[in-house]
């Protein structure tokens, strides 16, 4: 107990030396008003805001780099070439991947899961094989697993949770066996905020000899991540979730593993050499990455590791946590809001339902006040009927935001409810 | 918060809080299930249909306020209605809240329904206040099963 209230006071002293307005002021997106309101951005789950230098990359990058990769010998395909790689130089070392072939750039966490799923799952999993995943799942990471098993006849066990959205461990150790093949899991949910104890569940699963994939989209952009700590076998996330623009992502994959699957997509780029007789695979990372990839935005991605690099990682994750307590605080202090997900470990997450209001409402009020959240069911259709909730309304936040906030946000809730008595 | 208050107006609130005609009908020979996958908004309609008219009609389900007070309305303007009356009811509301229908200054049998008109300035909730329509239209053309995507 006195250690967690000691890191607790370490972290508010952190959160307290958080300069807010300097970081604010890095984000040209978060300068506009909204029905006339300035913007409260609270949707970071779902896609966060990119930073100037960012942005500036990127632009640089088609004023002056713009070719295409690894396959000219003229100097701009080079300098494209060089930028490509050295951001996927730069995500080895945001995840502590062994090597930068480890690390396949994807579209984003969805691609990546599939990635795994086409490249593992259809060599590796067959008939009466099974496959864990959790009860918090994204459908991205749900949906590609039952399409799997669909194929092959292998079966999806699901580890349920608790009422505070907490995975039962001990079921998790009950459902790993002889048949297991892969374990699936995200780190952080997007619809509960909870965080996992991943790396006990990562050894659990070693113990059968099964790998375990994890879906980051949700801590890399929070959380330090180290794979080789983790010892997880694929870590999926999106640029898009860490102030990085669309369509860049990252699958990483222990280079044993990505060395015995098969390619995803065929194409170019991904080949030693063709003939209409036999095709040759490249080497890692090319043999996964077929066809033009989407190289501004990775570059993109890249500029934004930097970033966070540069704020300080821990420090930002501080003042996030902080954050989601306050938030948790003044929320759970408004009669009639129940928060959804309760778990002891949390990160930037708060979803909430109000009696006998749907959060569609929720949602289209707080808008006109300039506030963005998510309302719905957060592609995790599985979760709400654990809850028993059509949907919920989610307010995800970034070190971005401050407690100025977190204050509009209740008060406009406060004036939901007064809407709706 | 005024375009807000067009589109929560008491009449609204009222019959999201105390829906009408909110029960399954046993006598019904028509009904179908709508369903917005983007809210998740979900219900059935169903329908009493005799000689081309509409006897009664009910529905049930789960969903935001305006799609509540949408399908409660929809039930008392349509109850007593011919097919072709409640399919032209049907059109005019489409059209209101998707802004091609001036509704104030053209002629129209809308009636207390015009006070959908200020979801039009919603466009994510337009769905939201149409689903019932859609479902209603789809149970009377005899299809089971719609979606507004
Ligand atoms: C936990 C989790 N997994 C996967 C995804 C899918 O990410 P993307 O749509 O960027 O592929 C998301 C994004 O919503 C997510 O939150």
């Amino acid at each position: 107990m006195a250690t967690i209230e000691k890191s607790l006071t370490e972290e508010k002293e952190q959160a307290a030396t958080w300069d807010v307005e300097r970081i604010r002021a890095d984000f040209p997106v978060l300068r506009q008003t909204v029905n006339g309101k300035p913007l409260v951005y609270l949707d970071n789950a779902a896609s966060s805001q990119v930073p100037q230098v960012v942005i500036e990359r990127g632009s640089m990058y088609l004023e002056q780099e713009h070719s295409n990769i690894h396959r000219g010998v003229h100097y701009l395909s080079q300098k494209a070439t060089t930028a490509y790689e050295g951001a996927r130089e730069t995500v080895k070392r945001f995840i502590n991947a062994r090597g930068s072939k480890e690390c396949i750039f994807v579209r984003g966490a969805t691609e990546g899961i599939n990635l795994v799923m086409h490249g593992y799952g259809r060599k590796f999993i067959s008939a009466e094989d099974e496959i864990i995943i959790s009860a918090m799942e994204h459908h991205a990471n749900i949906v590609p697993w039952q399409m799997l098993c669909e194929e092959k006849g292998a079966r999806l066990r699901v580890i349920p949770m608790n009422d505070a959205g907490e995975l039962l461990l001990d079921e998790y150790e009950g459902l790993l066996n002889e048949r297991t093949k892969l374990v699936a899991v995200n780190h952080v949910s997007n619809a509960l905020g909870t965080i996992n104890p991943i790396k006990a569940m990562i050894e659990s699963a070693h113990k059968y000899g099964v790998p375990v994939l994890i879906d980051g989209a949700q801590s890399a952009p929070h959380m330090i991540v180290d794979v080789q700590d983790l010892d997880c076998d694929f870590y999926a996330f999106s640029g898009h979730k860490m102030f990085a623009p669309t369509g860049s992502g990252v699958v990483y994959g222990k280079a044993r593993l990505l060395e015995q699957m098969n390619p995803f997509q065929g194409g170019g780029d991904m080949i030693k050499s063709v003939t209409f007789e036999k095709t040759t695979f490249a080497d890692l990372p090319n043999k996964f990455e077929a066809g033009t990839p989407a190289i501004a935005s990775q570059i993109g991605l890249g500029a934004a590791i930097d970033y966070l690099n540069s704020i300080g990682r821990e420090q930002a994750a501080a003042y996030e946590h902080e954050l989601l307590r306050y938030a948790t605080e003044r929320l759970s202090g408004i009669e009639g809001v129940r928060i959804i997900g309760t778990a002891r470990e949390k990160a930037s997450v708060l979803s909430f339902v109000i009696d006998e209001i749907h959060a569609h409402d929720i949602g289209t009020i707080l808008d006109q006040e300039g506030i963005a959240v998510r309302a719905g069911h957060h592609c995790a259709q599985p979760v709400m009927q654990r809850f028993n909730v059509p949907a919920t309304a989610r307010a995800s936040f970034a070190f971005y935001n401050t407690k100025e906030e977190v204050d509009v946000l209740a008060n406009t809730i406060e004036k939901v409810i007064e809407i709706f008595s | 918060m005024s375009e807000l208050s067009e589109l929560y107006q008491q009449v609204i609130l009222d019959h999201n809080k105390k829906p009408r005609n909110f029960r399954k009908l046993e006598t019904a020979n028509h009904s179908a299930e709508g369903y917005n996958p983007l809210c998740g908004d979900q219900l059935t309609v169903y329908l009493h249909l005799e000689d081309d008219a509409v006897r009664e009609i009910s529905f049930e389900g789960s969903g935001c306020a305006i799609s509540k007070a949408a399908a409660s309305m929809m039930t008392q303007a349509v109850k007593g209605k011919s097919k072709h009356e409640a399919e032209q009811l049907f059109t005019e509301f489409h059209r209101m809240v998707t802004g091609e229908l001036d509704e104030e200054n053209t002629q129209n049998a809308l009636g207390n329904l015009k006070i959908f008109s200020g979801v039009r300035e919603f466009p994510v909730r337009i769905k939201c206040a149409s689903l019932a329509w859609h479902t209603m239209h789809a149970a009377l053309n005899n299809q089971e099963l719609v979606s507004t995507e």
